[in-house]
């Protein structure tokens, strides 16, 4: 229990750690960076195929962004559930 | 063995602090659609193709098998959809997410990888318009199958050399997602070959980009893999085999 805390605190800090530093970037989404690189290497290249459906805004990718995230933390947490009532001990850890 | 996870991850940020020195615009997320010349989103296609089919054989005989592992393969696609779900900011003021594909690959090995990353990087495009249709069999190679290769190497590595573990854990998920990027940076420099320093140019171009993006939330992903795993050993899910 106590090293999965640490392990926690870890990746926590790991994520709130870049906000504290001074690096001039605005978190963008690196996609729209890219295609900014491609631009400069090849300035003359089109992408030649569009996204079938594009979200249609930033609130509905993130509506389905956090659909996908807890669509698999369900899953992983019912396993992980499951699997612990069926040892049939019941005691903390 | 906490004191040394610490070390190395607080090591893992001490390196990630000194790269910030050099604030770069970061690149470091599958390739969008359209942005493959269509001879490369074809070679891609082909190369992976291939893997997707040992993969969903594997995946057949492991069902077949033990019906058990299906559970098992459940959990493990499911942690790659979370990862991948997951845009985490880094120490270059942008955000990349990890790939969340090193749990499957040390319980099931690189094989069936390919159909998990295939199935996830397939519902991002159509449903995200992150990545693309033509691009996947590149991003599925740089993901789901080199990555993957790359990650079960250090931890077959790992187990012959007697590390504990959850480091054979940790060094596994951070190698196969490093491994990933620095794939996607050199598919990217072969079809855009930088028009003074050619190919190599044009990739390490990219990777500069990638890597310090990429170095912190792999970190972050070796932790979070060997958090799940450790729940599975307490929970006695793994095979002998795996453990």
């Amino acid at each position: 229990m106590k090293k999965t805390l640490i392990l926690l605190a870890l990746v926590v800090g790991l994520m709130v750690v870049p906000f504290f530093i001074p690096h001039g970037g605005e978190y963008g989404g690196s996609d729209d960076q890219a295609e900014g690189q491609i631009q400069v290497i090849a300035p003359d290249y089109k992408p030649w195929f569009q996204p079938l459906y594009e979200p249609a805004s930033s609130e509905i990718e993130s509506l389905l962004f956090t659909l996908q995230g807890s669509l698999g933390t369900a899953v992983i947490f019912y396993i992980l559930g499951f699997y612990r009532g069926r040892r049939g001990d019941h005691a903390g850890d | 063995m906490e004191s040394l996870l610490k070390k190395l991850s607080l090591s893992g940020l001490g390196m990630g602090m000194l790269l910030l020195i050099v604030p770069q615009e970061a690149f470091a997320m599958h390739i969008m659609e359209g942005f493959l010349p269509p001879m490369w989103a074809l070679a891609w296609w082909i190369l992976f193709l291939p893997c997707l089919y040992v993969g969903l054989v594997r995946l057949r005989q492991i069902v077949a098998h033990d019906s058990n592992q299906k559970v098992l393969l459940a959990l493990c696609g499911a942690f790659i959809f979370v990862l991948s779900a997951l845009k985490i900011p880094s120490v270059t003021g942008s955000c990349s997410h990890p790939t969340g594909v090193g749990l499957a690959v040390i319980l099931f090995g690189p094989g069936v990888v390919a159909v998990l990353g295939a199935i996830v990087l397939l519902f991002q495009a159509l449903l995200l318009a992150h990545g693309g249709l033509t691009t996947l069999g590149a991003n599925g190679m740089s993901m789901a199958v080199i990555g993957p290769l790359a990650g079960y190497l250090v931890w077959k590595l790992a187990c012959k050399a007697g590390f504990r573990r959850d480091v054979g854990v940790f060094l596994c998920a951070m190698v196969a997602d490093l491994t990933t990027y620095f794939v996607t940076s050199i598919q990217l420099g072969v079809a855009f070959p930088d028009p003074h320093f050619g190919i190599t140019g044009s990739s390490l171009k990219f990777m500069g980009i990638f890597c310090l993006t990429q170095i912190p939330i792999a970190i972050a992903e070796g932790l979070l893999t060997v958090m799940i795993y450790d729940q599975l050993i307490k929970r006695q899910m793994l095979p002998a085999r795996s453990q």
